[in-house]
């Protein structure tokens, strides 16, 4: 049971933030009635003239300590349920498929592992959890879809990721809700909910794109990567097959879990984090790589990691 | 001589060192940039009539609900009751004749002037387009507007706010009259107090952030800026852990101002007087340890997330405690409905829902849909326009005939508090509704199905408009017309109502006997006809 006032539900999230909302709306709203029935009554029973009983109160412990305690149990009772829920917009499932999102001023470019691109408009399938790599060309930008109650920041310089699985066929609207310049308010995009056999129809339609792993092993080649990271080198530069998910220690002693925004960084910025062992001689292909480039050499070096590393479907 | 009598040229008001002259100098200041930022705000409704943006293009746009809203948190609320009310009010409830540094206290209105002056400044040039919360790195990177001088404007008035926080600890520590110990202080008193600290504390951290956001648009230091190895995040927690306290900043006195109308009006006893003065103080020092749940979907860590989420719906506690405590503080009373009670009233009631919807905002899975919509606008509108302009407007009205010593048209009163009530509902009600069903904030253009909300949002701004231009019509006219107050028109307990109205220069001519309690109402005394 939730509120009509909340706007279509469509995604497996959706219901479960609308009973929340629900709930806090009675919550608060029998709080607020409370205090302003009160207010109300004491106004209208104790205005000045009225023949009733008055004097001054004293201390009342006992009523001050009911209403620390009552919210207090209250409160953090609503803080375990909602942290609860949370902790599963951090967990996608395995089976989720990738989607790499590139934001810029003022638009969202995406690309689904086979290569195919979008502009402003995400394909996704009915029913199959859908996981974005989301990262931003310049300023703060949020992926916020109503209908699925989610959003999430896509921030320049670091990958921040957000999933959902679909609920309802049909398109749903996609805003821009951090602000982010001129355009801020034309930042708008669809989401459109496809049956699955009419989405893998989709994907496979269009123009014939090489996979973003695929594509990824060229840039990985055509940028000279794979001069220095190959077994066949003179140089001495850390293998990166199966990087990610590693643990990686640092030269200054950390170790780290090597993420997508781990990589991007060791890309970008070669002397932030140094691996232990090797010399600091990698130069920064800030400028070279662009952010999709970045997010095709990451779903190809995900590949390395698996046994069917050609790419495309899992 | 009253204060008002001595000197009438300008010159002895520019360099008068009277905390009340220099109250009335910040009251001028901030209800200057009250029409600016407010003028701003009718752009912003009207641009919002249509769908498609009725009256300006997108940039304009942006560049107006930014200096609404830095115009609004830093030259009118920060300053707001801080320093015009409690100017003129602590040396009194204290029996002080002054407080602790009066030249320090006059430089302060200067820096806030000289602040003031270098926004106007921008403004004049161009204006700026980032938000009030100019969030990196598109203040420092893409923004290609006068960020940079509004910062140094914000940057200067920032000293203003810590030399006055720092002028009254020491006034509340080393002036109160003989006798008069912390817990027989009024809780106003109590809430200036607390604001203080978090003004000494917080701003600085402020103004770091600031010189830190120039140095990175003028040198590219890669502090914030991903591209040179910075961390736009940084900007967030450094930002917030200011300007979160900074919601304190601003609601703090308005809890003071209606703790100090209620009793009188009810001629009750606070309900829990040493409650509601721990509440102040427990909600000034949790406050500092919840910025963080403005980050909940920035990309901060799921256990930073769970952290400030806790610690957001703990402070919500004392602001329970004492909204439940103005409630009781009717019970078995006397209730008087003169102007600064409606307004004290619509505060407690403006500020619980404005607290309420806090809740939402503090529940991660809520948040996360919630945020950046107009459901947080509408919230923070009715904590801080419902709540402290509500509760500034009644001190106003409460104090109006001790600074003057002329009462306001009672009548008058009464039918702007209830057309600020109306107005405001309605203008931010439905924004919660907007927010509910997803029209993101700071849109200059939106989805046709959002209209109906933003049009009746936008006459609700038009009768707010009205309840705020009200008063200051009728004020000008009782200052030469209203009836002449008298010492105690309300017969409140407090030491600023033992000397005359308007005060003396010195306020007392010896230094006033300490009370034997506070807030020493007696429901079934008669009570004075004012």
């Amino acid at each position: 049971m939730s509120l009509p006032l909340l706007g279509t539900a469509a995604s497996t999230i959706a219901p479960r933030t609308d009973h929340l909302f629900t709930f806090m709306v009675l919550l608060c709203g029998f709080v607020a009635l409370g205090v302003f029935v009160m207010m109300v009554f004491f106004a209208v029973r104790y205005r000045e003239g009225s023949q009733v009983s008055r004097g001054n109160i004293g201390r009342h412990r006992g009523v001050e300590i009911t209403w620390i305690l009552v919210p207090l149990v209250i409160f953090m009772g609503i803080f375990a349920w909602t942290a609860f829920g949370f902790v599963q917009l951090y967990r996608p499932p395995d089976d989720a498929l990738p989607v790499y999102l590139v934001a810029k001023q003022w638009m969202w470019k995406l690309q689904h592992r086979n290569g195919r691109r979008e502009i402003n408009e995400l394909h996704v399938p009915l029913g199959q959890p859908v996981h974005l790599l989301m990262t931003s060309q310049d300023a703060i930008h949020s992926f916020f879809v109503p209908a699925f109650r989610l959003k999430q920041d896509v921030v320049p310089g670091r990958y921040t990721s957000l999933w959902f699985t679909a609920t309802r066929l049909g398109e749903f609207q996609l805003f821009c809700a951090e602000y982010c310049g001129t355009d801020h308010s034309r930042m708008l995009g669809r989401i459109v909910v496809m049956p699955p056999a009419q989405y893998a129809q989709w994907l496979s339609s269009g123009p014939a794109h090489p996979s973003l792993a695929q594509y990824g092993f060229v840039r990985f080649r055509q940028l000279g990567c794979s001069g220095c990271h190959s077994p066949q080198s003179t140089v001495h530069a850390p293998l990166l097959d199966g990087l990610l998910g590693r643990t990686v220690h640092l030269q200054d002693g950390r170790t780290i879990v090597a993420d997508e925004t781990y990589v991007r960084d060791s890309i970008l910025l070669p002397k932030k984090d140094l691996v232990a062992g090797y010399a600091p001689i990698m130069p920064s292909f800030a400028g070279q790589a662009s952010e999709e480039d970045i997010q095709a050499l990451i779903a190809y070096l995900r590949s390395t990691g698996r046994p069917d590393a050609a790419g495309g479907s899992r | 001589m009253n204060y008002l009598e001595d000197g009438l040229t300008l010159r002895s008001w520019f360099t008068t060192t009277d905390h009340k002259r220099i109250a009335i100098l910040y009251a001028a200041g901030i209800t200057f940039f009250f029409f600016i930022g407010g003028f701003a705000a009718m752009l912003i409704r009207l641009q919002l009539l249509t769908p498609g943006g009725a009256i300006v293009s997108h940039e304009t746009y942006n560049k107006l609900f930014t200096v609404h809203g830095v115009i609004m948190v830093w030259l009118f609320l920060i300053p707001s009751i801080p320093a015009v009310l409690g100017n003129f009010l602590i040396p009194l409830m204290i029996g002080a004749h002054d407080v602790a540094f009066p030249r320090l206290n006059l430089l302060s209105w200067y820096i806030y002037v000289t602040g003031g002056a270098i926004v106007l400044l921008a403004l004049l040039l161009g204006g700026v387009d980032t938000g009030w919360t100019f969030y990196t790195p598109f203040s420092t990177m893409f923004s290609n507007t006068w960020v940079a001088i509004t910062l140094a404007g914000v940057f200067v008035t920032g000293f203003s706010s810590i030399l006055t926080g720092l002028n009254f600890i020491v006034t509340v520590h080393t002036l109160r009259t003989p006798g008069l110990g912390w817990f027989k202080l009024p809780l106003f008193v109590w809430a200036l107090y607390a604001t203080s600290v978090i003004l000494v504390l917080a701003t600085p951290v402020l103004a770091i952030t600031i010189v830190l956001v120039i140095a990175e648009r003028l040198f590219q230091i890669g502090v914030f800026d991903p591209a040179h190895g910075g961390d736009p995040l940084l900007f967030q927690h450094l930002f917030w852990f200011y300007s979160h306290p900074a919601v304190y900043i601003m609601v703090l006195p308005a809890m003071g101002v209606a703790s100090e109308i209620i009793p009188c009006f009810a001629r009750q006893r606070v309900f829990g007087y040493r409650l509601m003065a721990y509440a102040i103080l427990a909600i000034a020092s949790v406050g500092f340890l919840v910025w963080g749940h403005h980050m909940f979907v920035a990309g901060q860590s799921l256990a930073a997330s769970m952290v400030f989420s806790a610690l957001s719906f703990l402070v919500a506690v004392p602001s329970a405690i004492k909204v439940f405590n103005w409630t009781a503080t009717l019970y078995k009373s006397s209730i008087r409905f003169d102007a600064p009670m409606l307004y004290a009233l619509g505060f407690v009631g403006l500020f619980t829902i404005g607290g309420l919807t806090g809740l939402f905002l503090a529940s991660l899975p809520l948040d996360v849909d919630l945020t950046d919509t107009y459901f947080v606008v509408a919230h923070f509108h009715y904590i801080m326009v419902g709540g402290s302009v509500m509760a500034y407007f009644g001190g106003l009205h409460f104090w109006w005939p001790k600074a003057t010593g002329r009462m306001y048209p009672e009548v008058w009163g009464r039918l702007a508090a209830a057309f600020i009530f109306f107005g405001f509902n309605l203008t931010f009600f439905p924004q919660f509704i907007l927010g509910m069903l997803g029209m993101p904030r700071r849109y200059a253009t939106y989805p046709d199905r959002f209209q109906v909300l933003h049009v009746m949002s936008s006459a609700g701004a038009v009768a707010l408009a009205v309840g705020y231009l009200l008063p200051f019509a009728y004020f000008a006219w009782s200052l030469r017309s209203g009836r002449a107050a008298g010492r105690n028109p309300f017969g409140a307990t407090g030491l600023e109502w033992q000397t005359d109205s308007p005060p003396p220069t010195h306020n007392f001519d010896r230094p006033p006997p300490a009370p034997a309690g506070v807030y020493e109402y007696d429901p079934n005394a008669p009570q004075p006809a004012a």
